[in-house]
């Protein structure tokens, strides 16, 4: 049986879109994922999944530099997009966010009115079209007009739960990034927004790449074409945990017939 | 006022309790509750004192004692105005420079613009600088600060003269330099409140601001400085509270003139100043005068502060 | 536009110091690198000044002599220093037992009456009314009726002006540190048969120990430097304390004394009574810190 660990994992017939090269990602002398390689494809579902504090999170916001914004969090390693390693010197985190999305695991609305919400993003995007179409367009595709077209003006923090996770995946389709990172977005979430954003997924994944982190197995079937299961080991001598992409591959792959016993037991839940 | 009856705690006992341990016991509450009353009891001693002392002179002057000038105690006539425009000009003057330095400090040692050791040493300075008792600072202010200042009044004066806020010369102490050293003592009450606003701003919301592609002070000005407003200007209403009642750096450096004037480069005077030097002195109608001049810090104190819980608990959002 | 077909052509994502965003970012970042550094100036002039117009005037018999007449030379501070400190300990005595009590009738005896709301806005507004006022009232109801033995200006009737400025920090300070104490410490003793008394007085409190000790060496050392409370009721003297009920001197309002004389003499001794006072002050805003982080690990 030939090992995943430490190989490039490519699903070979498409053109990939962000790529991991060595990863290894650090809160201060911690090490929190090691050796990462990875090729995310363009315009699918990729989901991560895997035990906590596997790092699958870690992976997803390095993904748009977004752990910058946690104190002495670092990575070595390169990570590709559009031809260029975002963690380069010279690179503007401000302009690889712009170009990759994120929604968050609780719901997040800026607290200003749901209008504005949208509205925010693409007006520092320099978006210089009609913002009112703009914001019916996002609010369409994120699933959420219908419930908000009558109260635009009123404040984002007035939705339900599910209304804002939706309101914030709108916030990030407005902008028009070319990846969209979603981290946990339904786990704190009712069975029927869940429903909801799973389907909308379905038609996001049209016009953006997806990368989702899931706890959630059965989540990942049903929206991913694409799955990576990440595992956690001690550390020899070490008293924390070290996270590692254990295998990547088409989902269907991934669920029916992992190449690893570990994705096996985690898979069928016979983990642990 | 029992809040748990006495059921309650002697569904926990198995034996009666002695005498003595529940009498201990009674009297120690009745105690707290005396030592809590002191606090309405101080509070209402002072507004009756201030406002009994006061009443003579409201009878004598009524309202127009707030907008006349006049302080002529050889011939009894009082006039406040001098007192109460001084006090407002230079608290809202000393706000207007201190909240954008205050606010922008509390941004630089909040929002990772620098390592975090620099951001605790400012702000550990900051707090210092706020232990400083006032009377040093207008010592200080004295000695120091003003002949410091003095040639930058005269610039202004010379060139800006025509327009009457700089028409005088400056000759040392005045409203100007009071206005300077209550920017300093204000300055540490605007940094710590908007420090702490900032804090308390949910990190996810400043992820979703940089997740949509804001730089820094995008971010700031639009999503981060928003969500911590309501905290901010409660924080600046507090410290206008603050400086309007404040006394010794003023009084040693404001020039306690009771003559009108609209420059700030002459000497003038605040209630609080006017009550440091006259009252220990004064007799007869002065002292109601004094009182009711008091009455009317107090008033406006009083309406700051109410309105700064007011505006904190309106506007102040909630995160879920 | 769709949003299949973004609109920005895949561009470079090296950053741009030219683009307009991130010379605004950079303007206000110096900007408020410049406010900070505005903020805490002042701190160092000062400091500076106190340390060098005060730090070479000190000797011994700064801390033995009297201050001299006005027009003569040298003498000292020392019924100054101990006026502070006596008018300090008086107010303390009065405002840790009240503020310490009042703040447990408010945590641990009616937490959410009407009572205890009225008593918090009481204490919040007590806490905002100018320091002056607190003299004007101590005055008013302890000087001009002559209450302590006929005696008019006294050091007593300071010590409760000061009091009355310390009261509110106090009392906010064991209400609030009293809530942080977990409920399941009390109910533990309370369970075991413990009177209310005995759980508050052993338990509860000892438990708050630290933030209510950090509050009131602060409050202690806000109301060692604070003059306005203290000009027309401990007054001033030039002599050697008299005991309780006679006026007494303080640094602080020696300060402002001798700061307006026309004598280089008593402006040098203001000089040397900040350079103190300051000590003390910033000893004790030390000490708080050291408290709480002495605590916290």
């Amino acid at each position: 049986m030939t090992s995943t660990l430490n190989q490039p994992s490519t699903s070979a017939t498409l053109p990939s879109c962000l790529s991991l090269e060595n990863v290894t990602i650090s809160y201060g002398s911690f090490e929190a994922v090691r050796d990462v390689y990875m090729d995310i494809p363009r315009n699918r579902v990729t989901a991560f999944i895997g035990p906590s504090g596997c790092g699958k999170s870690t992976v997803l916001r390095a993904l748009n530099r977004m752990n910058d914004l946690i104190e002495g969090c670092s990575l070595r390693g390169r990570v590709v997009f559009d031809g260029q390693d975002m963690y380069a010197r010279e690179v503007d985190p401000v302009e690889v966010r712009r170009r990759i999305g994120m929604v968050f695991q609780k719901p997040n609305p800026f607290p200003k009115s749901i209008y504005e919400n949208i509205a925010f993003g693409a007006r520092i995007n320099g978006y210089k079209g009609d913002m009112d179409e703009l914001v019916e367009r996002s609010l369409r595709k994120a699933a959420i007009w219908d419930e908000t077209k009558d109260k635009l003006k009123e404040s984002g923090n007035a939705l339900s739960g599910g209304q804002q996770q939706r309101l914030c995946i709108a916030r990030a389709i407005a902008v028009e990034p070319e990846v969209i990172l979603m981290d946990e977005p339904c786990s704190a979430l009712d069975p029927i927004s869940t429903l909801k954003i799973e389907e909308m997924m379905h038609e996001l994944k049209k016009s953006f790449t997806i990368v989702i982190v899931t706890h959630n197995m059965q989540q990942a079937v049903r929206v991913s074409d694409y799955t990576a299961f990440f595992n956690a080991e001690a550390v020899d001598g070490g008293s924390g945990k070290v996270g590692y992409l254990v295998e990547f591959n088409d989902t269907e792959r991934i669920f029916n017939a992992p190449v690893q016993q570990a994705t096996q037991d985690y898979v069928t839940g016979r983990f642990g | 006022m029992v809040i748990r009856s006495e059921s309650d705690q002697d569904q926990f006992t198995l034996r009666r309790r002695p005498w003595a341990e529940r009498s201990i016991d009674r009297g120690f509450k009745r105690l707290t509750i005396v030592l809590a009353s002191l606090v309405a009891v101080v509070l209402l001693g002072i507004f009756l004192t201030v406002f009994s002392g006061a009443r003579e002179a409201m009878a004598t002057f009524g309202l127009s004692f707030l907008v006349t000038s006049g302080w002529d105690p050889v011939n009894s006539q009082y006039g406040a105005f001098t007192a109460i425009y001084g006090t407002l000009v230079s608290s809202l003057l000393a706000l207007f420079i201190a909240v954008p330095l205050g606010v922008g400090t509390a941004i630089f040692i909040t929002e990772n613009l620098i390592p975090r050791s620099w951001r605790e040493v400012i702000g550990v300075m900051v707090e210092l600088l706020a232990a400083i008792p006032s009377v040093v600072l207008g010592l200080w202010a004295i000695f120091v600060m003003e002949p410091l200042i003095r040639p930058f009044l005269n610039l202004l004066h010379q060139s800006l003269g025509w327009f009457p806020l700089f028409s005088t010369t400056p000759k040392g102490p005045g409203m100007a330099p009071a206005v300077l050293i209550l920017v300093v003592m204000i300055l540490p009450i605007i940094t710590a409140i908007s420090r702490d606003a900032l804090n308390q701003v949910p990190q996810e919301l400043r992820q979703g601001a940089y997740g949509v592609g804001s730089t820094r002070w995008i971010a700031i000005f639009n999503v981060i400085l928003p969500a911590a407003l309501s905290s901010i200007i409660g924080g600046v209403m507090l410290a206008l509270g603050r400086a309007m009642g404040e006394t010794m750096a003023v009084t040693m450096i404001i020039g306690n003139s009771m003559n009108f004037s609209w420059s700030l480069l002459a000497p003038g005077n605040t209630i609080s100043a006017m009550l440091a030097n006259q009252f220990g002195e004064a007799d007869g109608i002065q002292v109601s005068a004094l009182l009711y001049a008091a009455l009317i810090l107090m008033l406006l104190t009083f309406a700051v502060n109410i309105m700064a819980q007011w505006i904190v608990r309106k506007f102040s959002l909630s995160y879920n | 536009m769709t949003l299949a077909t973004p609109v920005r052509t895949a561009g470079s994502l090296l950053f741009n110091p030219g683009l307009k965003r991130n010379r605004t970012d950079k303007l206000f970042t110096s900007i408020a690198a410049l406010f900070s550094l505005i903020a805490v100036l002042p701190l160092f002039l000062v400091l500076i000044y106190v340390l060098i117009q005060g730090g070479q005037l000190i000797s011994v018999s700064l801390f033995t002599q009297l201050p001299p007449a006005p027009g003569l030379e040298g003498g000292g501070i020392a019924n100054a220093i101990i006026g502070t400190f006596v008018v300090t300990l008086v107010a303390s005595l009065i405002a840790i037992p009240v503020g310490v009590g009042g703040g447990v009738y408010l945590a641990e005896y009616a937490s959410s009456g009407w009572f205890a709301q009225f008593i918090r806005v009481g204490n919040d507004i007590l806490a905002g009314v100018p320091s002056i006022i607190c003299g004007v009232f101590v005055y008013s109801a302890v000087v001009a009726t002559r209450l302590f033995f006929g005696q008019s200006y006294s050091a007593l009737a300071g010590g409760i002006a000061l009091a009355v400025l310390m009261l509110p920090t106090v009392i906010k300070t064991t209400d609030e540190a009293l809530k942080l104490v977990p409920q399941e410490l009390s109910w533990g003793a309370i369970g075991v048969g413990a009177s209310k008394f005995v759980t508050i007085t052993r338990i509860t409190l000892p438990s708050a120990f630290t933030p209510i000790a950090t509050g009131v060496v602060l409050a202690i050392a806000r109301a060692a430097g604070e003059t306005a409370p203290l000009i027309f009721t401990a007054l001033f003297s030039p002599f050697w304390p008299e005991g309780l009920f006679n006026p007494i001197a303080s640094m602080s309002v020696l300060i402002f004394n001798f700061a307006i004389m026309p004598y280089e003499a008593q402006n040098s001794l203001a000089w040397a009574a900040s350079f103190v006072l300051v000590i003390l002050i910033l000893g004790a805003n030390l000490l708080a810190r050291w408290i709480r982080r002495f605590a916290s690990s």
